[in-house]
């Protein structure tokens, strides 16, 4: 039990990530997450604005059953396979980094309150964050053709040289941010 | 029952991502300043899982459950764009700590301020469209 309430090893949960990736392959399809931002944009009306949205959001229901699915898959493992002293074991170090932001440690909670508490969620700085970093993931992966599942798993595994580029994008803006913006922020 | 299908591996996939940690703002934060290995030994062993089923898939022919031949899209060519757009990602990861897949997993988990990243997300995507013809590519 203390294998399946506690943190899955990274070698199991890589393991697993890549199998769910060859299923979809073998089912005809691929896998790709943020495909479904695009989805839902048609689904709101968003062709009527560009053509880049003109498609029949019918064929990509699968995806969205897989995001519906993920959000139960979520529930479950938070809710059923968490233990109730859940807690990250991060690197001492993170911490202390942590500390010197200002932002709180894990101490059971999946992400911190410093960034998406409600009492900052509420303030305007807050909000405005974490809008933006939505703006950023949407129109990065979009704008890059896929994300971490598109390209760093899928396109990855099947050799693809613009995959290569698009990965190596996510890390420079990933260690910008990590490294100089967050400081700035917090 | 097909949707069903795929309904199921979504549920794994989210199990799967919400037990690794890979939904955690902190691991990503760790993975960006090199404190932790676990991050990247559970992208390098999905990727290697890949990599090794992709090429059995080929060298085997092995065909999908319809029983056609499995045949896998070339991503176009291209330099800027995904130099470009993987960097604005990264850059939204790094700040909200999370990718699409993940923000949906957490909405199941309960963290309910993710709402505003996925209506940003969104509307990234809708800029996108918006603004496509003039980018470069």
């Amino acid at each position: 039990m203390e294998l399946l309430l506690g943190t899955w090893h990274w070698a199991i949960s890589g393991f697993l990530i890549g199998i769910i990736m060859l299923v979809l392959v073998y089912f005809g399809k691929t896998f790709g997450m943020s495909s479904n931002l695009r989805t839902m944009c048609t689904m709101m009306g968003a062709d009527r604005a560009s053509d880049f949205f003109k498609m029949d959001w019918r064929e990509q229901k699968w995806n969205l059953a897989i995001v519906l699915g993920a959000v139960l898959g979520g529930f479950i493992a938070s809710y059923f396979l968490s233990d109730a002293n859940m807690i990250l074991h991060l690197n001492p170090k993170t911490v202390e980094n942590l500390n010197q932001l200002n932002i709180d440690a894990p101490a059971g909670k999946w992400v911190p309150d410093a960034i998406f508490g409600w009492e900052n969620v509420l303030s305007v700085k807050g909000s405005t964050t974490l809008l933006i970093g939505g703006i950023l993931i949407g129109f990065g992966t979009r704008y890059a053709g896929g994300c971490t599942s598109g390209h760093a798993i899928s396109g990855l595994s099947n050799l693809q040289k613009p995959s290569l580029i698009a990965v190596i994008g996510f890390f420079i803006g990933g260690l910008i941010m990590s490294h100089f913006i967050l400081p700035l922020i917090f | 029952m097909k949707l069903f299908r795929f309904f199921s591996i979504g549920i794994v996939f989210g199990i799967v991502l919400t037990k690794a940690e890979a939904i955690s703002w902190y691991r990503i934060y760790e993975m960006f300043m090199f404190q932790s290995f676990h991050m990247y030994g559970i992208i390098a062993i999905a990727i290697a899982t890949g990599v090794i089923g992709i090429q059995i898939i080929k060298k085997k022919k092995i065909k999908d459950y319809k029983g056609f031949p499995i045949q896998l899209v070339d991503k176009d060519r291209g330099f800027v764009r995904y130099l470009a757009g993987g960097l604005l990602f990264g850059l939204g990861w790094g700040l909200v700590g999370c990718c699409p897949g993940p923000v949906f997993i957490l909405l199941g988990t309960g963290a309910f301020s993710i709402v505003i990243v996925l209506v940003g997300a969104l509307l990234g995507t809708f800029l996108y469209g918006i603004l496509k013809d003039k980018l470069p590519h």
